[in-house]
């Protein structure tokens, strides 16, 4: 029972990451662009449900928050890449890295500014209950975080084969001059893209928050998504979850099994020897330059 | 025994068969030049040479002994000195810069001496200097000396692409279409420097060329490749009055037409 | 308009290009070094600590902006420098002339170590490697306490060399001259490697990995190297870190470390050894500044100066942006840009320094 409890606590923790990666490998692959403030756009997606609907802030009811939230995180993704990304293209990917950077540490600033930087605990429906299987008990937020993660993917899997604009998007992904020439408005798919990555950051940052308190630096999650999605395979949707999976399950085992100390070391160092051994990751899609 | 032999040499890339079975060896002293059309196997070939791919058949022979137990980067020690189709200059450093990298085969010192510069190291930079002065002269780069890549029209970035590879002082320069995209008057600039580096260094070239013009007047011979098989050896008139080659490049009359004719 | 006429080879291989910009850095010198008689001590310190951070931000450069290696994880080696230059005094009692270069040495050949499997990553692959370094080798000072203190951390001893004590503290002054050598030499040895075959190595390895195997020059052997002279150099700066602290432990060489050195040499301007010192100088200066403008602002609001967490960064983080949209360059790529306006003044045209955009996506790989 004892692992199952550390399985489940692992899955769920995996998803939240699995969904940071998610959004990481969606810019990436949609812009080649590599967003490391994705960490920080989950905890503003917290934030912002919980300036929303705490009582201490504006007391909304949480199923009024949390679309509210969604939305706002798109958005904000939207207005990033339109005002600043675009300034930007052309340019080295490190340079972009910098810059995504650098915007982690200004956010993180002004959530500080705004909420404060004491841990705040987000008044979630979910939070602190649990759930019966049969002789089994989970926590109410883990079952969610996983159930949620696993709708969230059906949904992205038929928004990026069956519709209109998620078939733009991979097309817009895949070769840019093309999807220009088919009448894709290849820049504001890009800003779409980021919208759908702010959105999904703020799902993950709902789910966080609910399992525990949060405070600005959360967003350093953002490097062990990072991680687990290079673990999986930088530019594969598919593989960004497997990632966040492993590295959510890798955790806690590791503590169980090694001693407690050793078991932090465990997601970065099987990062290292993947990057070594298999760069491109579990789920690899490899590109090499012609001469 | 030839300088450089290819010797039933072959490469896929998956399905794609990019050479098949080529053969041929240069002497030395000639000039050889590789034609065919576009998708050829001509570039690819250099790659083989240059140890950027290996075959899959075959092997590569340069002064009899073979070059594939050697790495990318222990060709210019052997003696081959080559050039980029698409120029692959260093765009962040000036033309001298680019030039005194091409004297990186007869670098003697190593780099503790090179980080406390000891006089030793002085007194090579001033070798290496006049080395490298030698090419500026050859291919008239004064004016350029001293400035970026990044900034040079497309012409001069040829020629330092060509420098760089003498500054080797290579026994065999293998040239990637050296005339492509350039004048009238820079072509015939190319095939001036082309026969001095014959005649007055004795460096054998060995050339990929769509130019006809530079290929017949330059060339001693032409191997005409299509699809990655030979099609004709010979001189460049022989070359291009082959049938099989005017079929890979402008196609044969069919029937009807050969009736009528 | 300066024509700089040439009559010797030795022209261009020498420091400096003509007499009067040797005259200029004489000129710079001399300041630096009566530098202590013109500052209090505790501004003495703060110079000291930019040039700490220079000799930090020059080791990075040599790696990211003349050999093009990304590298999110030098923190780690400011922490191998500085633990092994004291525990190689304290535990194996050696003198500090002897364990400030074997600490760099260590530091360097760490380096070498981690730059061996990692010569085939590019670009941000190469960064999310060396990030994972930098967060291991926090983890792994705190799991080897007993050599390292662990969290509680070590105390730095006093400098000693020859019975002459160089304290931050006590002796700022001679604290200060002794930074200043390191610096110097270090600067030397940065214009050694630049005007050698081997900075032209590292300057092929970043600017076409397949021309420069085809010229000679062992890509994956230069990478190397060029990441153990980095990290040594970085390691020497940790070392100095570690004496000017005082005391230190794994949360001083934390990630945030890593990624505060690579922002800060590109704001400084990437490439060069002046871009080192011009971000060493906004990171040295910048809490000052804002101190001091924290001050007049609480002074002329009313309201009284609280202490604002992440403030910092943040304004760190937001220079950096307006630099990377607005000057790519750098500070250093800033003056330059005012210095030839002055030089070809009036012929200067906007677009001279226009950076060259690479559109194509096999362009921008490597």
């Amino acid at each position: 029972m004892d692992v199952l409890q550390l399985f489940v606590s692992g899955l769920a923790n995996g998803c939240v990451y699995g969904l940071i990666a998610l959004g990481f490998v969606l810019i990436y692959k949609a812009t080649e662009a590599v967003n490391f403030a994705q960490g920080d756009f989950m905890m503003l997606g917290a934030f912002i449900t919980l300036g929303l609907t705490n009582e201490q802030f504006m007391g909304l009811p949480f199923w009024v928050a949390v679309p509210l939230a969604i939305v706002a995180m798109g958005v904000i993704g939207y207005l990033l890449d339109m005002l600043v990304l675009r300034h930007m293209f052309g340019q080295s990917q490190i340079a972009v890295v910098i810059l995504t950077i650098a915007l982690g540490f200004v956010l993180r600033f002004i959530a500080g500014l705004i909420w404060g930087h004491e841990p705040i605990a987000l008044e979630s429906p979910i939070a602190g209950k649990e759930v019966r299987f049969g002789g089994l008990v989970l926590g109410l937020d883990e079952v969610t975080i996983i159930v949620v993660t696993l709708l969230l993917t059906i949904v992205l899997y038929f928004y990026f084969n069956r519709t209109k604009l998620g078939v733009a998007m991979q097309a817009a992904s895949q070769n840019q001059l093309a999807a220009y020439y088919m009448g894709i408005p290849v820049k504001r798919v890009h800003s779409l893209v980021w919208a759908l990555a702010g959105a999904v950051a703020a799902i993950a940052g709902i789910l966080f928050a609910s399992k525990g308190s949060i405070d600005p630096s959360v967003g350093l999650l953002g490097i062990k998504a990072f991680a687990a999605a290079v673990i999986g395979g930088f530019g594969s949707l598919p593989g960004a979850l497997l990632g966040g999976v492993i590295v959510g399950l890798i955790e806690p085992f590791a503590s169980y099994y090694i001693a407690a100390g050793y078991s932090q070391l465990m997601p970065y160092l099987l990062l290292f020897l993947i990057l070594v051994f298999r760069p491109h990751g579990i789920l690899a899609q490899v590109h090499a330059k012609k001469v | 025994m030839s300088l450089l032999e290819i010797d039933n040499v072959t490469l896929r890339f998956g399905g794609v068969v990019a050479v098949n079975q080529v053969s041929f060896s240069v002497e030395e002293g000639e000039v050889f030049a590789l034609v065919g059309p576009n998708g050829a196997g001509k570039s690819t070939i250099f790659n083989l040479i240059s140890r950027i791919y290996d075959p899959v058949e075959g092997d590569i022979r340069f002064d009899g002994q073979s070059l594939l137990s050697r790495q990318a980067h222990e060709i210019a020690a052997a003696g081959i000195a080559r050039t980029f189709q698409n120029i692959e200059l260093f765009e962040q450093a000036t033309v001298l810069q680019n030039l005194l990298v091409g004297r990186h085969r007869h670098r003697r010192s190593n780099f503790v001496s090179e980080l406390l510069f000891t006089p030793f190291v002085r007194s090579e930079e001033r070798r290496h200097r006049a080395e490298v002065e030698k090419v500026i002269d050859f291919l008239d780069l004064q004016p350029y000396r001293d400035k970026y890549i990044a900034g040079l029209p497309y012409g001069v970035r040829k020629v330092v692409e060509m420098g760089r590879a003498l500054a080797i002082e290579p026994r065999l320069l293998l040239l990637d279409e050296p005339a492509s995209g350039l004048s009238v008057e820079e072509t015939q600039d190319v095939a001036f420097w082309i026969e001095d580096i014959k005649k007055q260094m004795g460096i054998t070239v060995l050339m990929v060329e769509h130019d006809m013009h530079l290929v017949s007047s330059v060339s001693d011979r032409v191997l005409a490749l299509a699809d990655g098989q030979t099609l004709a050896l010979g001189t460049a008139e022989e070359v291009q009055n082959d049938p099989k080659v005017i079929e890979a490049y402008i196609g044969v009359a069919d029937e009807h037409e050969r009736a009528v004719a | 308009m300066r024509t700089v006429f040439k009559t010797s080879y030795d022209a261009d291989i020498n420091l400096f290009r003509h007499g009067t910009q040797a005259a200029w850095y004489a000129v710079l010198l001399l300041l630096a070094i009566i530098l202590p008689f013109l500052l209090s001590d505790f501004a003495t310190g703060e110079v000291t600590h930019m040039l700490i951070w220079a000799i930090a931000g020059m080791g990075l450069m040599i790696l990211v902006g003349q050999t093009g290696q990304a590298s999110l994880g030098h923190a780690a080696f400011l922490a191998v420098g500085c633990y092994a230059n004291v525990l190689l005094q304290e535990r194996l009692g050696l003198p500090f002339l002897l364990s400030f270069p074997l600490a760099g040495l260590i530091a360097g050949l760490a380096g070498v170590l981690i730059a061996i499997p990692t010569t085939k990553l590019h670009g941000i692959y190469l960064a999310i490697a060396t990030l994972a370094i930098s967060i291991l080798t926090d983890d792994v000072i705190v799991l080897a306490e007993p050599l390292t203190g662990g969290v509680v951390g070590l105390f730095a001893p006093t400098i000693n060399i020859f019975g002459i004590e160089f304290d931050r503290y006590a002796n700022p002054n001679r604290f200060y001259w002794l930074t200043l050598v390191v610096t110097l030499l270090v600067i030397l040895v940065y214009r050694n490697a630049l005007r050698s075959p081997l900075g032209r190595s590292f300057a092929a390895v970043r600017d076409s990995e397949v021309s420069a195997k085809a010229m000679g020059v062992n890509v994956a052997r230069t990478k190397a190297l060029a990441f153990g002279i980095s990290t040594a150099i970085t390691g020497l700066a940790g070392a100095l870190m570690g004496h000017f602290a005082g005391i230190f432990n794994n949360e001083t060489f934390n990630i945030i470390i890593s990624i505060q050195l690579l922002l800060m040499i590109v704001i400084g301007g990437l490439g060069s050894i002046h871009g080192a010192f011009f971000g060493a100088i906004v990171v040295a200066l910048l809490p000052q500044a804002i101190a001091i403008s924290r001050d007049a602002v609480g002074g002329l609001i009313g309201t009284g100066s609280v202490a604002i967490p992440g403030l910092e960064q943040a304004i760190f983080g937001a220079i950096l942006i307006v630099f990377i949209l607005f000057e790519p360059m750098g500070i250093y790529g800033r003056w330059v840009k005012i210095r030839t306006y002055f030089e070809l003044f009036p012929f200067y045209r906007r677009d001279m320094f226009r950076r060259q955009k690479s559109y194509l996506k096999t362009e921008r790989m490597r």
